[in-house]
């Protein structure tokens, strides 16, 4: 078999970006594994409620503040993540630094609230089997959020080096800040299971 | 599979249906393949060269196929939700039996409207012929599932859960039912045994079963009752009219009267019963009765007793 | 830091010797145990997950001769009940976790990047984390098994037995945590093939080019990705049942034991189909090369399989008909579990239609179809006798589904998988395999098997239930057990037929050159076995069989640097280039990282704290992996 030039494609870019980019793709793909992995949570949550006698079983709904302030940073949260995401996308690297930083500490903040918001569950884990599965989300969308908050340290150090000004590091801000929405957005139906549900 | 009760007969009918059909199925597909292996063709030497009319002849037979295929599972479809409809209908008035699967004997409690009259025994179920019978499946511990082949389709024992089942023997006889749910070491001996007799014949055993346990025929067995209230067994077992109540084994108040022991593992026979109780992690290895060390007379005497119940 | 690479030397500007030359050190993987642990090389990794997972097959199949063994004759006393049920729960384990589904993968790793024509697969480091992760998943259980800590559950590791009360020990733990690391690495390869597919195809490769594995692993990798979630939540639910006290399965705390089935099956069954839609791939493939014409019904045969897809997910409650759920629910998912056999019937029929119109050409591979479809139909169908709730009730747990699974298993998949062994063994090796010893082990297999497990129907409905080690000698079941003891034997003469000539076709088989079969797909347009860098230019694409429709010479395209991993990126539908993308280079960080991901999980067998501070090691050798080194494929 012969080879025969058919096409030239030197004048292509070095990297692609946005959907020509294979890590936004592979995101995408981890988003809909994880995404899936909390819809079978959810349903696992809506199973059990479905089958017992009560719900909650055996321990008061549970006490609304902290979850209402997890919820109002993670949502102001998506500000300046979205901003972060247009000035990679600029490649505004002193922007993108400073944004860094920022999306570091909305990602510590929530955490805070976050160890209260175990606390108002109003039971423990080993109680029942209500207080099982609401520890189960709680701590698998913790999970996200630790995963998350330890991909923007590392890439908010990379960027403040010599590797940071290239174009494929402001497609892993992209991304990086595409995954804390997914973080956010995952949340939300999480959110009204753990303090809806138990009030209806 | 022989079926001698009615969900069981018509279950087979259904089944016989599918499988000749899926039968007729795979002879029709292999007739098929066969020619379309071994015809004579024209050579082609251009691979990509195809025949127009033939390709579009064939989507034509492929769609009929597919066709047929969509008529024959709609067919089996709806006779096996028919069949499933037609299983064990009942009225509200037969007997109930609280069934639970242990690890790994079945717990066998007769109800009574009268609580008084409810009694509880083990790995035998007598039915009367030809009524149906209602069964109440619990699992105690794991999951096990109760199945007697000849009689009915088999239904699961889930622990914190109960599931009904009708039975409805058409003849008198012996049905071996068996565990078909890996429930753990021992599922293998997990057996039991239904036995439907007329209603006479279950009327006696129903009386027989209510009452306490026949005082000890002689002196062997009157010794073989003292051994067994002293030692461990009767922190598990109950025989009842004795001060023994333990429920982790199955009651022994009328142990000799049942066909076998250990959940169909041997023959109620008095060398068999002192086999057992010598030693029954040999013969059932795992199962949850422990070596009791007894010496040669008290085995003696304790199989005497326990075959003497009836 | 922008470097100049458009000042590199490019392909077009050398001659054939120096671009190979030049190519071949770009993409080398280095000599030494070093080389070996660093590699990236789809093919290198592709060729070690296929062996391991064979390695797991002869392992299994070697408790399968133990269980058979045991079962000759009734009472026998060869195993106690406690190892026995080890046995058949290891024996089903390693079958579907460690040997089919990781071998559909594996072939799928070595062969889609060269069916699409690239260079590499996407996020290769991430390909050599899932093969350490599958490695130490399947040493963790048998090193736990050497050590009498097999799990003893049963494959689908029912609770309560399964659960905190009784099962005592590690075992149950170690199938769960097993559970944990065979899904990361599958999960791993399936958004590589997704992400390898949508975005790495050689120019002018369109949706409808695509050749029919790559599209049924396509939809695999889909169904990995949707189904998987649920398992890895049951077992991680089963772990902290039993390791700090929660009560997700006890139903004296308000859980539920069915949570467990509902949750598994929701896997479980889509799980037959990760494993039974490559094979499709395969047969699609092979059928066309030896009947000489392109797959009958190219479009269908799709529909088919994104059809079965998405229909295995309604049924996983076929598997729990007898558990006591609502009557009229359970109907519906008869009705669903019947409706996959018309995808299935879509597909054999076309493959039926392709050799009725084709030119057959009975070569070993051709055979395997040929079986295939004869035992795969049996075994089909018995699935829609099972699928019906009334027939289900008496024959499920019994041998009757033992003889359904093996049949659409070792019919529907491992048939398939042996001819695909024969048909690319000369691309992966560079030699055929012998024809001779190819057809005895293939009558040897067929007939065996068939005579091994068409009798296990029969027992089923003889009542001869499933996972028992022992059964009593009134029952009339030890003829028939014996005889299948018996035949399981000359089943095993022919696997070790078959190994016997894998081995000796690759020291003395005739070598093969580039494309012995004469097939069409671009895989075959490369050198046997390929380069490092699968093809020197990229293959452009004009239709659906490049190498029939122009045989003499292969379109490609120029104008990709020599200096670092180049390869195409595409776009989704009509694969029009969009950039020369950069493909990582060689790493042994997935390596440490695989190393600090399996001591978090094994020690969270032990304590949950083992979770935290193994979370610092796994995350440093993330940062070793991720952080650039300044080559030059880690700038833009
Ligand atoms: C590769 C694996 C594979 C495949 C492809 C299948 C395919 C099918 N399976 Fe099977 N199955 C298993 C692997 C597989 N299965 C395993 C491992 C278990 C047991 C798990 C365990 O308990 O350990 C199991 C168990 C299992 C059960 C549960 C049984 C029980 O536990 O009681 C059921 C019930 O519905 C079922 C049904 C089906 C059906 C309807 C199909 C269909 O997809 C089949 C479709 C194919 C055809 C129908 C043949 C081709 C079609 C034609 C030629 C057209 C003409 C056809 C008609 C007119 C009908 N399977
Ligand atoms: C792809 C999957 C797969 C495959 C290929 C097989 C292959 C075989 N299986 Fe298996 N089987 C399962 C999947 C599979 N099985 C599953 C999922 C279960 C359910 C488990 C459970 O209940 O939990 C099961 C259960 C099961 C049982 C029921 C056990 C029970 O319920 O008590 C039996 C009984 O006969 C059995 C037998 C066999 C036999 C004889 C083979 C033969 O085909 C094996 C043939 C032999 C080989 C493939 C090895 C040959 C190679 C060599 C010998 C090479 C030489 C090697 C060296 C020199 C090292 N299997
Ligand atoms: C720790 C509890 C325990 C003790 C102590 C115990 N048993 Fe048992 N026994 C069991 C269990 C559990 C079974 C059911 C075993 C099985 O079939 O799996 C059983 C079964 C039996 C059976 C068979 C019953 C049947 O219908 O199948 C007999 C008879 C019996 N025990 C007698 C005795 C005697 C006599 C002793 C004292 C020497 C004794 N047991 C001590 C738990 C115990
Ligand atoms: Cu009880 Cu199996
Ligand atoms: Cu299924």
């Amino acid at each position: 078999m012969r080879d025969e030039i058919a096409a030239d494609l030197s004048t292509l870019p070095l990297h692609g970006s946005g959907t020509a980019s294979v890590t936004w793709w592979g995101t995408l793909a981890f988003i809909l594994i994880e995404g899936t992995g909390f819809a079978v949570g959810i349903g696992a949550y809506f199973y059990l409620a479905t089958v017992a006698p009560a719900w909650p079983m055996a321990a008061p709904p549970p006490d609304l503040l902290p979850g209402l302030i997890f919820t109002g940073l993670l949502l102001v949260s998506v500000v300046p993540n979205m901003m972060v995401a247009r000035w990679a996308e600029a490649r505004d690297l002193r922007k993108v630094r400073a944004g860094m930083v920022v999306m570091t500490l909305l990602g510590i903040a929530p955490l805070v609230a976050r160890v209260f918001e175990f606390r108002a569950m109003n039971v423990w884990w080993d109680t029942n089997a209500y207080g099982s599965i609401v520890w189960m989300l709680l701590g698998l969308h913790t999970t996200h959020v630790l995963t998350d908050l330890a991909d923007t340290v590392v890439l908010a150090a990379l960027m403040f080096t010599r590797h940071g000004d290239d174009l494929r590091r402001y497609g892993d801000v992209q991304d990086n800040a595409l995954y804390w929405n997914f973080v956010v957005v995952t949340w939300l139906p999480v959110y009204v299971c753990l303090y809806g549900v138990p009030r209806l | 599979l022989d079926p001698h009760g009615t969900d069981a007969a018509r279950l087979a009918g259904l089944m016989w249906f599918v499988m000749a059909t899926c039968a007729a199925v795979w002879v029709l597909v292999v007739l098929t393949l066969a020619p379309a292996l071994w015809r004579r063709r024209a050579p082609r030497p251009d691979p990509l060269a195809l025949d127009a009319p033939r390709e579009r002849r064939m989507r034509a037979v492929i769609a009929g196929a597919v066709g047929a295929t969509v008529v024959v599972i709609s067919v089996f479809t709806l006779t096996s939700f028919v069949t499933t409809r037609g299983l064990g209908v009942t009225g509200s008035d037969e007997p109930t039996i609280r069934v639970r699967g242990r690890q790994w004997w079945w717990e066998v409690e007769y109800l009574d409207r009268d609580p008084a009259r409810a009694f509880k025994t083990a790995n035998e179920i007598h039915v009367p012929v030809g009524r149906p019978v209602r069964l109440r499946l619990e699992g105690d511990d794991v999951i096990h599932s109760f199945w007697v082949p000849s009689l009915a389709g088999k239904q699961d024992m889930i622990p914190g859960r109960t599931n009904e089942l009708v039975i409805r023997a058409e003849r008198p006889g012996l049905y071996r039912g068996q565990c078909a749910e890996f429930c753990g070491i021992q599922h293998a001996h997990m057996a039991f045994l239904v036995v439907a007799e007329d209603e006479v014949a279950y009327a006696r055993w129903l009386e027989i079963q209510r009452s306490d346990a026949a005082p000890p025929s002689g002196p062997e067995q009157e010794a073989g009752r003292a051994a067994f209230l002293s030692r461990q067994c009767a922190a598990c077992h109950t025989v009842r009219g004795t001060p023994a109540a333990g429920t982790t084994g199955p009651d022994l108040t009328h142990v000799g009267s049942r066909r076998t022991i250990g959940a169909g593992l041997l023959d109620t026979t008095r060398g068999a019963m002192a086999a057992w109780i010598a030693d029954p992690q040999t013969l059932k290895p795992g199962n949850n009765m422990p070596l009791v060390p007894l010496d040669a007379d008290a085995l003696r005497d304790i199989s005497a007793y326990l075959v003497g119940l009836e | 830091m922008t470097q100049d690479h458009d000042a590199g030397t490019r392909d077009h500007q050398v001659d054939r010797t120096m671009l190979e030359a030049r190519l071949a050190k770009t993409w080398r993987t280095d000599p030494g145990l070093w080389g070996a642990l660093a590699t990236v090389d789809h093919k290198i990794i592709g060729r070690r997950y296929i062996v391991t997972a064979f390695v797991f097959l002869a392992l299994g199949g070697v408790l399968a001769m133990l269980m058979r063994l045991q079962l000759a004759g009734p009472e026998a006393r060869i195993i106690g009940p406690d190892r026995y049920n080890q046995i058949f729960t290891m024996h089903g384990t390693t079958m579907m976790f460690l040997f089919a589904v990781p071998v559909m993968e594996a072939v799928a790793v070595y062969l889609v990047p060269l069916m699409i024509g690239t260079r590499n697969i996407a996020f290769p480091r991430l390909n050599a984390f899932s093969y350490w992760m599958f490695l130490f998943g399947g040493l963790l259980l048998w090193v736990a098994f050497a050590l009498d800590m097999g799990p003893d559950v049963g494959w689908f590791a029912y609770v309560p037995l399964s659960g905190p009360q009784f099962s005592a020990g590690k075992r149950a733990d170690i199938w769960a945590q097993m559970i944990t690391f065979t899904e990361v690495a599958a999960l791993a390869v399936a958004v590589e093939i997704v992400v390898t597919v949508f975005k790495q195809r050689a120019p002018g490769m369109s949706l409808d080019r695509v050749p029919l594995f790559v599209w049924a692993m396509l939809v695999t990798s889909f169904l990995v990705i949707i189904a998987m979630p649920a398992v890895m939540v049951a077992s991680t639910m089963l772990i902290l049942d039993r390791l700090v006290g929660t009560h997700f399965f006890n139903p004296a705390e308000g859980g539920d034991v069915l949570l467990w089935q509902h949750l598994f099956w929701f896997f479980g069954h889509p799980e037959v189909y990760i494993i039974f839609l490559p094979a499709v791939g395969m047969v699609s493939t092979m059928v066309a090369t030896f009947a000489r014409r392109p797959v009958f019904g190219y479009l269908a045969l799709v529909m088919a399989m994104v059809a079965t897809g998405i229909l295995a997910f309604g049924l996983w409650v076929h598997h729990m008909f007898v558990t006591g759920l609502p009557r009229l629910g359970e109907s519906f998912f008869t009705a669903s579990s019947m409706a996959i056999a018309v995808p299935a019937g879509i597909q054999i029929f076309c493959w039926i239609a392709t050799l009725w119109s084709g030119t057959p050409r009975f070569a070993t591979p051709l055979l395997w179809v040929v079986a295939f479809i004869v035992t795969f139909v049996i075994g089909g169908l018995t699935g829609v006798m099972v699928a019906s709730v009334p027939f289900d009730t008496q024959v499920h747990d019994t041998y009757f589904v033992v003889a359904h699974f093996h049949y659409v298993l070792i019919g529907g998949a491992v048939f398939p998988l042996l001819g695909a062994v024969t048909y690319w063994f000369p691309k992966f090796t560079g030699r055929m395999m012998s024809e001779r010893l190819g057809t005895w082990s293939f009558w040897l297999i067929v007939v065996g098997f068939n005579l091994t497990f068409f009798p296990m129907h029969i027992l089923g409905f003889q009542g001869m239930p499933r996972r028992i080690y022992t059964y009593q000698p009134d029952l009339p079941w030890h003829g028939l057990n014996l005889f299948v003891s018996l035949c399981a034997v000359m089943l095993v003469a022919g696997f070790v037929l078959f190994a016997v000539n894998v081995v000796r076709s690759l020291r003395c088989g005739v070598p093969a050159g580039d494309n012995p079969w004469d097939a069409p797909t671009l895989e075959w347009a490369t050198s046997s076995p390929p380069p490092p860098y699968n093809f020197a230019h990229i293959p452009v694409v004009g239709g659906s069989n490049p190498l029939w429709e122009s045989p003499e010479k292969l379109p490609v395209a120029s104008g990709l640097c020599l200096d670092r991993r180049e390869l195409i990126v595409s776009s989704v539908v009509e694969a029009q280039p969009e950039a020369r993308e950069s493909s990582p280079q060689n790493s042994v960080w997935p390596f440490f990282a695989a190393i600090a991901t399996s001591v978090m999980l094994i020690g969270s067998i032990f304590t949950p704290w083992a979770v935290v501070w193994g979370a610092v090691p796994v995350f440093v050798t993330l940062v070793g992996w991720f952080w650039p080194k300044g080559t030059p494929e880690d700038a833009a």
